[in-house]
C-alpha cells in the first residue's frame, strides 16, 4: 500500500512526490489544510462530504490507493517513441483486397487521404485511430514499430496514439483559455509545461485571422480562432505521435502553417481533403474508391510545380480576402 | 449465457451502442437478446425489435428503478436462458446517482456522454465508480483536449476501468468493446450472487406514497437541510 506510508506524514510530504496525488484530492473537493496528514485528509472530512461523495472514508482511500497505483504504474512505463507506423492493406466496400504493399510513414510525414465524399476517407482515419488490427469492417491492420498495437494503447487514456480535429469539432467548455489550457496539461502532471501555453495562444494566433487573448471565453471563439487554438494545442500539449485532420479547408486558418507546426513536433499527420492545395502539401496521398485505397502517389516534381502555383495564387486569395475585409475596393488583380 | 449490465444517465447514448453491438453479435452467429428497465415510459423497445432480437421492457412505475430492476434481473436471467441466448444484454438508466446496477463478476458498462461536461465524471457516483468499462459517446464532436481532460476526470473516479469512444451515429469503436467484453466468463452467475454497490432503502414516508408536505407528515428516517442561523432570514 503507498498509502501506508504517508498516512501520518503531512500531506505535502505526498505532494512532493507525486503531485497527481493533489489533484486528485481536489477533484473530490477534499478541505486540505497545511499540516494535515494524510490521515486527516482521508478520514477527518466533515460528514456533508462522505455523504456528498456517497463513499465512506474506508473507500475513498482505496479508491485514491487505487489511483496512485494506477498513475505510478503509467508514469513509469516508458512512453515508447513511435518510430514507424505500417498500414496493411485490407479491403474495399464489396471485399475486394486492397493492392498496395505495406505502407511505412515517419514522424513529421504528412499524408493526403482523397477521393469522393462517401468513398471511405473517414473510415481510413477511423482504423489509424483505433489501431486496426483486421477487427474493423475494412479488415486493415496497423503496426506501430513494426508491432501491433497493445491492449493498454487503446483504452489507457495517456497512452493513446491518435489525436483529432475536424471541422465538427467545438469546445463546448464555458472557461477562459488559459484556465483551459491550464486544465489540459495537467493531464500530464511529469510534463514540463512552463511557458508553454503561453507559446500555445502565441501560435494559435500566428494561425488565425483575429486575434484574442488567455482570458477570451474558448466557447465564444470563431471558427477560425477555434481550430487555430486545436491545432496549437494538439502540437504542444497531446501526447499522441498521430493527428487526423477531417477537412479543415475551410477552417479560416493559415493551413500551410499549421501542418507544419504539427510534423514541426514529430507528429505524423494524416488528413482527409477536397483541396488539391493541401493535398499536395503531403508527399504521400492515398487515393480511396470504393472503400479501398485505390492507388498510393508519391508528390512528382511536376506537382511541387503545380504546389508553387497554387501557392502563389493561394496567397493572392489571402490577400485580397485581407484587403475586403478591410473594406478596401478590389479593382486590382 | 453471459449478462452485460449497461447504465448510465438518461440520454447518454445506451440504446445507440447497445444497438450498434446487437448488429455486430448477430452478424457473427450469437444469440443475443435485450432486456430495458426504465421509469415511465420507453420505446426502446420497439427500436430492438425492430433489429429482431428478443427483447423485454420493464418499466418500475412507482418504484425505484434500481430497486426494481435488482429484484427482477433474477427473473429476467432466467428468461434469458430458457430462450437458450448466448449473451443477455441488460439497460438500466441512472436516475438520481445514487445506486448502481452492477453485479460481481459480471461485466459493467457505464455509458456516459462526453458532451454533459469535463466535470460530470465526479458527479455520477456508483455507476461509474464500480464499472469495469467506461464508454464514452459524442466524443466525435468536441475538442481533443476536452476529450483528454474527460478521460483524465474519469480516471479520476474510476482509475482501473477500461475507456472506450463510441460514436452511436455510426458505430465506431463498438468492435474494440466487443473485445473486450468477450474476455469476460460466458456462464454469468446471478442467483445468489452480489451487488457491488449496496442501493439506499426506503427511508421515509415520502417513499411510501406520502404527497402532503409538512413537517407533520414527515416519518422514518429524514435527512434534514442544515441552514446557517444568521441566514434563516426570520426573527428570533
Amino acid at each position: 500500500m503507498t498509502i501506508n506510508k504517508y498516512l501520518k506524514e503531512p500531506v505535502e510530504s505526498l505532494f512532493a512526490e507525486h503531485p497527481y496525488a493533489k489533484d486528485w484530492l481536489e477533484q473530490i473537493s477534499c478541505v486540505i489544510d497545511p499540516g494535515d496528514t494524510l490521515f486527516d485528509v482521508l478520514y477527518k472530512q466533515r460528514e456533508s462530504f462522505y455523504v456528498s461523495q456517497n463513499m465512506t472514508a474506508r473507500m475513498i482511500a482505496r479508491q485514491f490507493e487505487d489511483y496512485l497505483q494506477v498513475m505510478r504504474d503509467m508514469l513509469e512505463q516508458p512512453v515508447r517513441a513511435v518510430k514507424t507506423i505500417t498500414l496493411c492493406p485490407g479491403h474495399g466496400k464489396t471485399k475486394e483486397p486492397e493492392q498496395f504493399a505495406p505502407l511505412t510513414f515517419h514522424p513529421g510525414d504528412i499524408i493526403a487521404v482523397v477521393g469522393p465524399t462517401g468513398s471511405g476517407k473517414s473510415r481510413l482515419l477511423e482504423d489509424i485511430e483505433c489501431g486496426a488490427s483486421g477487427n474493423t469492417p475494412t479488415g486493415r491492420r496497423m503496426l506501430i514499430n513494426n508491432e501491433t498495437l497493445s491492449k493498454d494503447r487503446k483504452t489507457r487514456t495517456r497512452q493513446r496514439i491518435a489525436a483529432q480535429l475536424s471541422q465538427n469539432m467545438n469546445f463546448v467548455i464555458d472557461l477562459t483559455v488559459r484556465d483551459f489550457l491550464s486544465m489540459h496539461a495537467r493531464c500530464w502532471p511529469t510534463a514540463n509545461t512552463g511557458g508553454r501555453i503561453e507559446r500555445i495562444l502565441e501560435l494559435a494566433n500566428s494561425l488565425a485571422g483575429e486575434k484574442f487573448d488567455m482570458e477570451s471565453n474558448v466557447a465564444q471563439l470563431s471558427g477560425g480562432q477555434s481550430r487555430a487554438l486545436m491545432i496549437a494545442d494538439c502540437a504542444l500539449l497531446s501526447h499522441a505521435p498521430i493527428v487526423l485532420i477531417d477537412e479543415i479547408e475551410n477552417a479560416g486558418i493559415n493551413r500551410r502553417k499549421a501542418l507544419e507546426l504539427l510534423t514541426g513536433e514529430d507528429k505524423i499527420v494524416f488528413l482527409t481533403t477536397h483541396d488539391p492545395l493541401l493535398a499536395l502539401l503531403a508527399h504521400t496521398r492515398l487515393v480511396i474508391k470504393n472503400g479501398a485505397i485505390d492507388r498510393v502517389i508519391q508528390r512528382t516534381k511536376r506537382e511541387e510545380e503545380t504546389l508553387r502555383k497554387l501557392e502563389a495564387a493561394d496567397n493572392k486569395m489571402l490577400e485580397l480576402r485581407t484587403l475586403m475585409r478591410g473594406g478596401e475596393l478590389l479593382e486590382d488583380l | 449465457m453471459k449478462l452485460i449490465t449497461f447504465s448510465g444517465p438518461p440520454s447518454s447514448g445506451k440504446t445507440s451502442v447497445i444497438s450498434k453491438m446487437i448488429r455486430a453479435y448477430l452478424e457473427r452467429g450469437t444469440k443475443v437478446g435485450v432486456v430495458k428497465f426504465d421509469c415511465l415510459q420507453s420505446n426502446d423497445d420497439k427500436i430492438y425489435a425492430r433489429l429482431q432480437v428478443p427483447v423485454l421492457l420493464g418499466l418500475s412505475g412507482q418504484q425505484c428503478p434500481d430497486h426494481y430492476y435488482i429484484s427482477n434481473i433474477e427473473d429476467v436471467f432466467n428468461w434469458g436462458a430458457g430462450i437458450h441466448l448466448d449473451i443477455l444484454l441488460s439497460e438500466s438508466a441512472g436516475l438520481c446517482n445514487r445506486c448502481a446496477p452492477h453485479i460481481r463478476g459480471i461485466p459493467a458498462v457505464c455509458v456516459i456522454d462526453q458532451m454533459s461536461g469535463v466535470h460530470t465524471p465526479g458527479k455520477i457516483g456508483p455507476v461509474l465508480r464500480f464499472a469495469d468499462i467506461v464508454v464514452i459517446t459524442k466524443s466525435d464532436i468536441v475538442s481533443q483536449a476536452e476529450r483528454e481532460v474527460f478521460e483524465m476526470n474519469v480516471q479520476y473516479v474510476n482509475p482501473r476501468a477500461e475507456i472506450f469512444h463510441i460514436n452511436g451515429l455510426t458505430g465506431q469503436g463498438s468492435a474494440e468493446l466487443i473485445e473486450a467484453l468477450d474476455g469476460y466468463t460466458n456462464d454469468s452467475v446471478v442467483t445468489d450472487n452480489k451487488l457491488r454497490y449496496p442501493m439506499p432503502m426506503a427511508l421515509c414516508s415520502y417513499c411510501l406514497g406520502e404527497t402532503n408536505i409538512g413537517a407533520r407528515y414527515q416519518l422514518g428516517n429524514l435527512r434534514k437541510i442544515k441552514i446557517p442561523e444568521e441566514n434563516t432570514g426570520g426573527s428570533k
